[in-house]
């Protein structure tokens, strides 16, 4: 694989898992538990999705359609965003559980980043870096506090744990790409993520009293990177790009 | 002679839509002045959050500003990653201009933020440090919420980044 075309499944994956979690994370505005849970996750939202834009236009720069063709006109067998992200929000045990599965990956994804030979990808990874800080904290916070709360915070939060888990190591499926981008330290590759993100994940879950599932049972679900999606994707694309598709045409 | 610096004073005038006590070049935005053949002038902004919606207006308002100055030729406006924007940009007028808002300016040096750090913020109205955190997230991007409670006052921060 040439290295632009490496460059370009990184880059789809990365803005796809952004765009769709910044979707599911909208979907709180209004529902929050409370005030500050609604602003929070509207907040997260915004900038997930403000950083798929920005990952979109340099794909743009590298000859790909401009970022609302692509964010707004593709079917689910196009996206590259693990199945992870695509999931229905739940109830907030589940969204806490996956933001704070999700954004460990990203906190660690783009702390990597910042050093890449890829010029235009470090400069927006040293930026996003800032914003996900914000993600994690807010994560880590929440997980401490409902794996502490009680039995059922515990509970519920251990059964997230439990649904999300092997979605969660799903969003590392190894890609063709790779190699490339590792020989041309654009990117470190996804099983030196997955390594780095257990040992951060591991510690914040056992201090919050959870369990991480035993390894005998690990069973990744790749797929996403490939077009391969949920049946929670397509509708979620439907809802998303209603507006859009009214009139594609529309100045904003 | 029309010069970078002359083009910088000028873009005072140009006000954050979400914040309009401060000016985009006390927030630390403006991260490129060229002036170019027959004074055509190109700035480059840098995005403080990127999901902020003001980012485009702010790119407007620098066109139509500078575009109503006679002597200067064709005014272009870019945005770029190059620079890094932090809150660490923001000049000590910037810090004033915040606060005299109504929000507690960010404070520096704040690279490896956590929640202690955050904790910590002063109340832009009395001064006092016995202030709790709410919520790291507040009504725009670039805002916290807190609680004073020497002046038993809600108010918010401009998160540290």
């Amino acid at each position: 694989m040439d290295s632009i075309s490496a460059l370009k499944e990184l880059l789809y994956k990365i803005a796809d898992d952004q765009l769709i979690i910044g979707h599911r994370n909208s979907e709180w505005n209004g529902l929050g538990p409370m005030l500050e849970e609604d602003i929070a996750f509207s907040s997260m939202a915004q900038d997930k999705m403000g950083q798929s834009e920005h990952i979109y236009n340099l794909l743009h720069q590298l000859g790909e359609a401009d970022a609302d063709t692509v964010a707004f006109t593709r079917n689910a067998p196009q996206f590259h965003c693990s199945q992870l992200v695509e999931l229905p929000i739940g109830g907030y045990d589940f969204s806490i559980m996956r933001h704070f599965l999700f954004d460990s990956a990203e906190y660690i994804r783009f702390e990597g980043l910042k050093t890449s030979a890829y010029q235009p990808l470090a400069q927006v990874a040293k930026k996003f870096f800032g914003e996900i800080k914000y993600h994690t904290m807010h994560a880590n916070t929440w997980l401490h506090q409902l794996g502490h709360g009680n039995e059922e915070s515990n509970g519920k939060m251990q059964e997230s744990l439990n649904y999300a888990w092997n979605y969660a190591l799903g969003m590392f499926e190894p890609g063709p790409a790779e190699e490339v981008l590792i020989k041309e330290n654009i990117f470190i590759g996804e099983a030196a993520l997955r390594e780095k993100w257990m040992a951060m994940v591991t510690p914040l879950l056992e201090k919050s009293n959870l369990v991480v599932p035993s390894p005998a049972s690990w069973a990744p679900v790749y797929g996403g990177r490939i077009g391969e999606h949920t049946e929670y994707l397509q509708p979620l694309l439907k809802e998303m790009t209603e507006v859009y598709t009214i009139d594609p045409s529309a100045d904003w | 002679m029309i010069t970078a610096e002359y083009i910088r004073e000028e873009l005072k005038a140009v006000k954050d839509p979400e914040i309009p006590t401060i000016s985009i070049v006390d927030l630390g935005i403006v991260t490129g002045i060229d002036v170019l053949e027959g004074n055509d002038i190109h700035v480059t902004l840098t995005p403080t959050f990127a999901g902020c919606p003001a980012l485009r207006m702010m790119e407007d308002m620098v066109k139509e500003h500078l575009g109503s100055y006679p002597a200067l030729g064709v005014i272009t406006v870019a945005t770029s990653f190059e620079t890094t924007w932090t809150t660490d940009l923001i000049s000590e007028e910037g810090h004033a201009a915040i606060k005299k808002h109504g929000l507690a300016p960010p404070m520096r040096n704040c690279a490896n933020i956590t929640m202690e750090i955050l904790e910590a913020t002063k109340c832009p109205y009395c001064d006092s440090e016995d202030t709790k955190m709410k919520s790291p997230f507040g009504p725009t991007l670039c805002r916290s919420l807190h609680y004073c409670n020497n002046c038993k006052q809600a108010f918010e921060g401009f998160k540290p980044v």
